[in-house]
C-alpha cells in the first residue's frame, strides 16, 4: 500500500467516524424499544435492555462457588442434581441455602476449602438455581409482550399464564375473540387501517378527477380556480377542528368513521390536486389528441389513459397520505376519540392513563411502527419524493 | 400557470358541464371541511365560551377586557399562553438550528461514503413512524428510576459516569430541551434529504476549480456550497418553522404540556376539550394561522421557483 493512499485512508477516517457515530445514535433508541418489547416483563424493570445479552443473575458467583463440584449445569453429582426442581424447591431462599453449605455433607465441610458465599452472593445463586432447575424458568425473549398487547391484556402476569390458569379477566375469553377486545392493539390495528385506506384513496381518486379537468379540459376561471385550491395548502387542520366536530355533532358523525374519512379527504385534496394535475398535465398532449380523433370520450381518455399513466405519481402520493394518517393522532382523539379507538389513540391512552408496564408499551409501539417501517424500507423511493413534494402542506 | 392555459387540445370539444362534474367532487368537500371551518373558526373565535354571545359577555368589570377581542386577550396576554408562545420559541430556534445543522452535515458527508444509501436510511427513518412511536421510544430512553437501577437507557450512562440519575421530563428547561430532542431525531431525516437533493446540484467543475486553487474543505464547504444551496436551505428552514409552529403530538404524549412545556396547538387542544372554551380556542388557531400563513406563502413561492429552476 502507498503512503498516499494509506493517507487517503486516514484522512477519510474523521468522516466515517462522524456518520458511523450519528447513525449509532439515531438508531439505538429505536432498538431498545424493539429489544424491551421482547423480554419478559421481571426483566425489563429489573435490568437495562441493553443487558440482554449478560449472562443471568447469580450465574458468576454459581460458577465461583458451586461449580467446581456440580458442573456448570448443577448435574454433575447424580445425588445432588442441581437441576431437578424437587431438590430446589426445598431451598426457596438464601437462608435455608446458606444453612445446607455451612452444614457437613458425609461428614466433610460441605464448601471444603471454598469460601462460603456471603448472603447476597448465596441469594443471587438461589435466583440462578432456580433459573436453572426450571423452578421458574423464563426465557430471554418471549412474544408474550405482543399477545398481552394485541388483548388488550392489563394484568400482573400474562394473558397465556392467566389463560393457562383459567384466572382471565372478565372482558377476555381466551379464544380468538379477543383479538378484537376494543382495549387491544389488535382491534385497533384494523381501525387504522379501517381508517387509512378510505382516507388514502378517497382523495387521490378525486384529485385525479379534477387534476384531469385542469389538464384536459376547458372551462372559464380555470387558472384561478386552480390557483385557490392549492392554495388552501395554508390553511392549518387545528383551524378547521372546532366547526366541523360541532358539524359533525349536529348530524352525527362524531365517533364515526366516515367523518374521518371526509375530514382525511378535505385535507388531503389541496396537495393531491397539485400532484396529481402537475403530473397528468405533463403527460404528452399527442397521446390525448390521437385518443380523441379515435373517438374516445373523456371519461375514456381519463380512465384509460390519464389514470393508468400517472400510477408513479399515485403511488408516491398514496404512501404519503396513508403513513400520514397512520400516523395522525390528533384528528382520531378529536374525531374518533375511544369508540374506534386507532393505535395512535390506543397507545397515548395507555401513557396518560399509566395503565400499561414498559413491556406492553413498547409493543404496542411496535406493533404501530411495523407497516410504516415496512412500507419505508420497501418502497423508501416513492416515500422519499411524496414526502419532499408534500413538504409545503399545511 | 397561465403559460400552459393553451394546452388543453382545441380538438378536445367537451360540453360545457363536463368539467364541473369532474371537479364537483373535490369542491364540495373542500368547501365544507376547509372553507366553511376556516371561516367559522374566525367568527367563533369572537364569541363566548359556548358561542351563545359575543366575546365582550366574558368580561368582568374592574378587570382589563378587549371587548369582542376578549378572546384575543386571554390568546396574547395569559400567563400560559405566554409559556407556549415563548416555549414554541425556544422550540423553533433549537429545532430549526439542529434539524439543519445535522441534515447538512449528514448530507455532505454522507456524500463521500460508498455506504451512503445505509446511512441515509437509518437518518430518515423516524420520519416514517409517528409522533406517538417516537414519544414512547424516547420516554423509554428517558425512563429516571427511583431506585439503585435506570433501565433508561440515559440515565444509565449518567450513572455509569458517576452522575446522578436525572428527571428528564419534568426538570424544567432539562424538559423542554429533551423534547426538542425528539423533534430533532425524527426532522433531521427529511431535512437531510432536501439538502442532499441539492448539494449534488452543485457543480462538481465549480468544487474541483476552488480546491485546485487551493482552499481547503473548510473554505469550499462555506465559500461555494453553502450560497449554492442556500434558495434551498431557506425553504427548508421556512417549511421546519411551519412544521415546528404546530408542533402538538410530542408534548401531548411525553409531558401532557405539564411541567412548563405548554406549547401553542396543545393549548388549543386543551382549551377546547378540556376547559371547553370554543372562543379560546377558535382565537389560538386564528394567531396560529395568521403567523403561518406569510411563512407558508414564502415557501410556496420559492418552491415553485426552485421547481422552475430543476
Amino acid at each position: 500500500m502507498s503512503a498516499d493512499r494509506i493517507k487517503k485512508i486516514l484522512g477519510g477516517l474523521p468522516t466515517h467516524v462522524v456518520i458511523i457515530g450519528l447513525c449509532l445514535v439515531w438508531f439505538i433508541p429505536t432498538l431498545g424499544l424493539l429489544v424491551t418489547s421482547l423480554r419478559p416483563f421481571q426483566d425489563v424493570n429489573s435490568t437495562g435492555w441493553w443487558m440482554i445479552l449478560a449472562p443471568p443473575k447469580g450465574a458468576a458467583e454459581y460458577s465461583q462457588s458451586c461449580a467446581a463440584c456440580h458442573g456448570a449445569d448443577g448435574k454433575k453429582l447424580p445425588n445432588a442434581n442441581l437441576a431437578d426442581p424437587a431438590l430446589i424447591q426445598k431451598y426457596p431462599r438464601s437462608i435455608q441455602l446458606l444453612a445446607m453449605l455451612r452444614d457437613n455433607i458425609n461428614g466433610q465441610p460441605h464448601m471444603k476449602d471454598t469460601p462460603i458465599p456471603k448472603d447476597q452472593q448465596a441469594a443471587d445463586i438461589a435466583t440462578y438455581l432456580r433459573q436453572l432447575s426450571g423452578v421458574e424458568a423464563r426465557p430471554r425473549v418471549t412474544l408474550d409482550n405482543y399477545v398481552d398487547a394485541l388483548v388488550g391484556y392489563r394484568g400482573t402476569t400474562s394473558y397465556r399464564a392467566d389463560c393457562a390458569a383459567g384466572k382471565q379477566s372478565l372482558d377476555l375469553t381466551c379464544t380468538i375473540a379477543d383479538l378484537s377486545n376494543p382495549r387491544g392493539m389488535g382491534r385497533a390495528f384494523l381501525n387504522s387501517l379501517g381508517v387509512a385506506i378510505p382516507s388514502t384513496i378517497l382523495p387521490i381518486f378525486f384529485a385525479a378527477f379534477a387534476a384531469y379537468a385542469f389538464s384536459w379540459l376547458d372551462f372559464r376561471g380555470r387558472t384561478v380556480m386552480f390557483a385557490a385550491l392549492v392554495g388552501m395548502q395554508v390553511v392549518p387542520l387545528q383551524m378547521t377542528l372546532v366547526p366541523i366536530s360541532r358539524l359533525y355533532a349536529q348530524v352525527g358523525l362524531n365517533g364515526t368513521f366516515l367523518g374521518v374519512w371526509l375530514f382525511h379527504t378535505g385535507f388531503g385534496l389541496p396537495y393531491a390536486i397539485y400532484l396529481m394535475r402537475n403530473f397528468i398535465g405533463s403527460l404528452p398532449r399527442d397521446l390525448f389528441e390521437s385518443a380523441y380523433l379515435d373517438g374516445a370520450s373523456h371519461w375514456t381518455a381519463f380512465y384509460q389513459l390519464a389514470l393508468p399513466l400517472s400510477v408513479p405519481a399515485i403511488a408516491s402520493l398514496g404512501i404519503f397520505q396513508f403513513l400520514w394518517i397512520w400516523n395522525d393522532l390528533l384528528v382520531a382523539l378529536v374525531f374518533l376519540g375511544g369508540q374506534n379507538p386507532v393505535m395512535t389513540y390506543q397507545i397515548s391512552n395507555m401513557v396518560t392513563s399509566h395503565g400499561a408496564g414498559w413491556h406492553l408499551l413498547t409493543a404496542a409501539a411496535f406493533i404501530s411502527m411495523a407497516l410504516p417501517m415496512i412500507v419505508f424500507f420497501a418502497l423508501q423511493r416513492y416515500f422519499v419524493r411524496g414526502l419532499l413534494a408534500g413538504s409545503v402542506k399545511g | 400557470m397561465t403559460a400552459r392555459d393553451d394546452v388543453v387540445p382545441k380538438i378536445m370539444k367537451q360540453g360545457k358541464v363536463a368539467p364541473w362534474l369532474y371537479l364537483a367532487p373535490a369542491l364540495i368537500v373542500m368547501t365544507v371541511f376547509i372553507v366553511y371551518p376556516g371561516l367559522d373558526t374566525l367568527r367563533l373565535s369572537f364569541m363566548n365560551k359556548d358561542s351563545t354571545q359575543w366575546a365582550t359577555a366574558a368580561c368582568v368589570t374592574g378587570q382589563p377586557c378587549w371587548g369582542i377581542f376578549e378572546n384575543y386577550r386571554y390568546a396574547l396576554t395569559s400567563e400560559i399562553m405566554r409559556t407556549a408562545f415563548l416555549n414554541n420559541l425556544k422550540w423553533i430556534v433549537l429545532m430549526v438550528s439542529g434539524t439543519v445543522a445535522f441534515g447538512l452535515l449528514i448530507a455532505v458527508l454522507a456524500d463521500r461514503v460508498r455506504y451512503e444509501p445505509i446511512a441515509k436510511a437509518v437518518i430518515f427513518m423516524p420520519m416514517a413512524i409517528s409522533f406517538v412511536g417516537a414519544g414512547i421510544i424516547w420516554t423509554f430512553v428517558y425512563n429516571y428510576g427511583t431506585g439503585s437501577v435506570q433501565i433508561g437507557l440515559l440515565n444509565a450512562i449518567v450513572v455509569a459516569l458517576g452522575g446522578q440519575p436525572v428527571s428528564w421530563l419534568s426538570e424544567p428547561q432539562i424538559n423542554m430541551v429533551a423534547l426538542i430532542v425528539v423533534g430533532v431525531w425524527m426532522w433531521t431525516g427529511f431535512c437531510m434529504t432536501m439538502l442532499s437533493a441539492s448539494l449534488k446540484g452543485v457543480p462538481v467543475e465549480m468544487l474541483e476549480a476552488a480546491r485546485v486553487d487551493g482552499a481547503n474543505e473548510w473554505r469550499v464547504f462555506w465559500g461555494i456550497i453553502v450560497p449554492t444551496i442556500m434558495p434551498t436551505i431557506a425553504v427548508v428552514i421556512t417549511t421546519m418553522v411551519i412544521n415546528v409552529l404546530k408542533i402538538f403530538d410530542i408534548v401531548y404524549v411525553m409531558t401532557g404540556g405539564n411541567y412548563g412545556t405548554e406549547v401553542i396547538a396543545n393549548r388549543m387542544y386543551s382549551e377546547m376539550y378540556k376547559s371547553q372554551q370554543a372562543g379560546r380556542a377558535t382565537a389560538i388557531a386564528v394567531i396560529l394561522i395568521a403567523v403561518i400563513i406569510p411563512a407558508m406563502f414564502y415557501n410556496i413561492r420559492r418552491f415553485r421557483e426552485q421547481e422552475a429552476i430543476r
